[in-house]
């Protein structure tokens, strides 16, 4: 213990090396078999990890018809139930992952990394598969064992079973992301006759492969090295956040249980030295080291360690949610007293704000119009002047539409031609289709005069767009 | 801390810098020399395969085994373009001018591909989208966007004219008109109303400008009481083309050729009917009265005139 009091004071880079000389890195050349203890911790990831049910199933929910999310990238457009948003409406997506970013940072600020340790795809999926491997396999000390024994029929038995089960998993997994993005019946469909097109099979296998090999055999060492945010977060971190963390001035000296210590002839620590801690760890560390890298925040520890402290009868809590500042005995801050997470929360608000923005403004119908440039204008044979304007009309909705053109502005008694009767825009793309303008000579006052086109939906008024351009004559 | 990574008994480059820094002399890490290898075969085989090296002096080169070629690529991928096209330019090959302009999805196929004909055959002389070209004495070529047409502005019309091309006439006439005849003339020309002298039919101009000025479409003539020129509008330019005409053999007379793309053997059937749609649809175009053969229709009166 004298090493590590002596590192703290010394507090130096020579530190750090002092530290290298003892850690124990996990470098994924054992393999971690974590015992499963019940407690409230291991119960809500349970249930936190059922999130990903929605992950498997949502794209089989019809709407109208239709897939009701589907993020249809071959078309170009991105269906959530009655909406349909098109590249152009695209932007907000942008603020969408700067929203998902800031939460991760504001949950990171505030209790750590709590998104590693309930809700990250990548331990979730780890966890079912050791649930799996627990219920062929057996134990821990069952699945040691049988690591080590040679190969015999009931362990060729055991791991066929247990990596047909994975695999079947994976398979579901890369389906279940494919489906996402094409009708998920389709899929299915020309899955089973092999049909699929070449980027689906390669999809498909490296969503196979992925999990296969990241959740049943790569693990913690993810985590460990593959993972950005574990890192991202690790810095999200400060003195005020909380985290599960041993609390070492009660549980130092640590020291199995002796009868002299509970006589008080010994002075001891409440940590007995069990280790249970660490061998419910899915990933294999040992939290009475501090707050590391390995350490998803996934709170096993501390249902383990709560367990041990009822048996022994001390109370509970010695690895506990805590932060730094508690632990070292200094005033604890109120949560709104971390600015921090109070800017994190500022751009939530404004992500938030204009997602929201952008869904209400989206608009059914979007025009543009492009005046012809050469020639500008056009004299007729009556001294008239005639404009010719490019008209591309975005229609969002999910049905064909009729629309009339009108204009705003102008000049006095000019005449539109090519709209005398509603024109037909296709769902879901632009339709473009060219109007002209004509005007009487005499009329045109300058060179440059502006207009506003309309077009609106014959059968719902409500669906129209504007655009501002000009209508280009002679000098007068 | 430099005596518990002691590290005396390895091999090193031998340099040694700020006292302790030397350089280790290990086997890079086996991925990285796999990873060398791999690119050192890739090359061997993309050497031995595509055309590479090339032979001093002879100016070849090896062509590679397997027979890569620029060209064959290229028209590989036109085979792919030819491939969408092929069944707009199937359906086209039987259809009229008109029926391919009555088909909203061929005139929109027409009239993208149509642009790069334009360019290609007609833009020289009428202008990029058929604005027209000025020469230095006014208006060298019609402009195809406007709705006057000396040929007629119909489908059929248009295809006509580019199929089988135009070549009007109109005499020169300084040797039959005085220059006050000429003067009178154009005023009247000028003003849009040529009528409005005697001079008009008793010079014989109603011959082919029609007893109101207005043109004829058979031979081209050109309608003289609308807002749109010909030549050059200025009364300079009107006394010219009077007393010099149009591609009348005199050295100052004005050129108005437009070949016969059919005869000149430049576009196939397909391509001039695209390009009839395309001119067409410049803004210009002139409507079919209902269930008439057009051309025979108009040119019976005006020849009757």
């Amino acid at each position: 213990m004298n090493k590590e009091t002596e590192q703290k004071k010394a507090g130096s880079v020579t530190g750090i090396y002092q530290e290298f000389e003892h850690w124990n890195v996990n470098m994924g050349d054992k393999t971690i078999h974590a015992k499963r203890m019940p407690g409230f911790f291991r119960t809500i990831k349970n249930y936190t990890q059922l999130f990903y049910l929605l992950f498997f199933f949502v794209p089989y929910l019809r709407w109208n018809g239709k897939q009701a999310i589907l993020f249809d990238i071959e078309h170009r457009q991105f269906h959530f139930f009655n909406l349909t948003i098109l590249p152009q409406d695209i932007w907000m997506l942008s603020l969408l992952l700067l929203l998902l970013a800031m939460a991760l940072f504001a949950v990171t600020s505030v209790a750590s990394r709590v998104w590693c340790g309930f809700f990250c795809f990548q331990t979730a999926w780890t966890d079912w598969f050791t649930w799996l491997e627990e219920k062929i396999e057996g134990a821990p000390h069952a699945r040691r064992k049988l690591d080590a024994a040679p190969w015999s029929l009931d362990k060729i038995r055991k791991k066929t079973i247990k990596h047909f089960i994975w695999m079947v998993i994976s398979l579901l997994t890369g389906i279940s992301f494919s489906v996402w993005f094409v009708d998920a019946f389709d899929y299915w469909n020309k899955l089973v006759h092999f049909q699929l097109p070449l980027v689906g099979w390669v999809v498909l296998i490296m969503f196979f492969l992925g999990t296969y090999i990241l959740a049943g055999f790569m693990r913690e060492q993810t985590c460990f090295w593959l993972c950005p945010y574990a890192r991202i977060q690790g810095v999200m971190t400060d003195s005020q956040t909380i985290l599960p963390a041993y609390d070492s001035r009660r549980g130092e000296p640590r020291g199995k249980l002796h009868r002299e210590a509970a006589e008080g002839s010994m002075v001891s620590g409440d940590c007995i030295d069990c280790y249970q801690c660490v061998q419910v760890c899915p990933t294999g560390v040992d939290i009475r080291d501090g707050q590391q890298l390995g350490c998803i925040t996934c709170g096993l520890c501390l249902d383990a360690c709560d367990s041990i402290m009822d048996k022994v009868g001390k109370p509970r809590g010695l690895i506990r949610y805590a932060s730094l500042d508690e632990l070292e005995g200094k005033p604890v801050k109120k949560m709104y007293q971390h600015p921090r997470t109070l800017v994190y929360i500022g751009i939530i608000l404004l992500a938030f704000g204009g997602i929201v923005y952008g869904l209400t403004h989206l608009g059914s119908m979007t025009l543009k119009v492009i005046p012809e440039r050469q020639p500008l204008f056009v004299r007729m044979s009556d001294g008239s002047i005639q404009n010719k304007y490019e008209f591309k009309v975005l229609n969002k909705t999910d049905k064909d539409l009729f629309v009339t053109v009108t204009a705003e502005g102008g000049v006095k008694d000019q005449m539109i031609i090519g709209a005398e009767k509603p024109l037909l825009t296709h769902h879901g793309r632009g339709t473009s289709f060219t109007i002209f303008v004509r005007a009487p000579g005499e009329n045109i006052k300058r060179e440059v005069t502006p207009i506003e086109f309309r077009v609106q939906s014959v059968e719902d008024p409500v669906i129209a767009a504007e655009y501002n351009t000009r209508f280009n004559g002679p000098k007068p | 801390m430099s005596e518990k990574h002691d590290v005396s008994g390895a091999q090193t480059t031998g340099h040694v810098w700020d006292d302790d820094l030397a350089d280790f002399t290990n086997q890079p890490p086996k991925w990285w020399m796999l990873g060398l290898t791999a690119s050192v075969l890739f090359c061997v085989v993309y050497f031995l395969y595509y055309p590479s090296i090339p032979f001093a002096g002879t100016g070849g080169f090896s062509k590679g085994i397997g027979g890569w070629t620029a060209i064959k690529e290229m028209e590989a991928d036109k085979g792919e373009v030819d491939a969408v096209r092929g069944k707009f330019e199937a359906k086209l090959k039987d259809m009229t001018p008109a029926a391919i302009l009555a088909d909203k999805e061929l005139t929109e196929y027409v009239t993208r591909s149509g642009k790069v004909l334009f360019g290609d055959n007609c833009a020289a002389c009428h202008g990029q989208n058929g604005a027209g070209t000025k020469g230095k004495e006014g208006l060298f070529a019609p402009i195809l966007n406007d709705d006057d047409w000396l040929y007629g502005g119909k489908i059929g019309d248009i295809h006509a004219s580019i199929e089988g091309g135009h070549q009007s006439m109109m005499l020169a006439h300084k040797d039959t008109l005085s220059a006050a005849e000429i003067d009178t003339l154009a005023n009247a020309v000028a003003k849009g109303q040529p009528t409005s002298t005697p001079l008009f039919a008793a010079k014989g101009c109603t011959v082919c400008h029609g007893e109101d000025g207005k043109g004829m479409q058979a031979m081209g003539s050109a309608n003289l009481t609308d807002k749109i020129w010909r030549f050059d509008g200025s009364l300079e330019g009107i006394k010219r083309t009077i007393t010099y005409g149009v591609n009348s053999g005199d050295p100052q007379t004005r050129v108005a050729v437009m070949p016969s793309f059919k005869a000149a053997g430049k576009l196939s059937d397909a391509e001039i009917k695209k390009l009839a749609v395309y001119v067409y649809k410049f803004g210009g175009g002139q409507v079919d009265t209902p269930a008439a053969p057009a051309v025979s229709d108009k040119a019976a009166p005006a020849a009757a005139k």
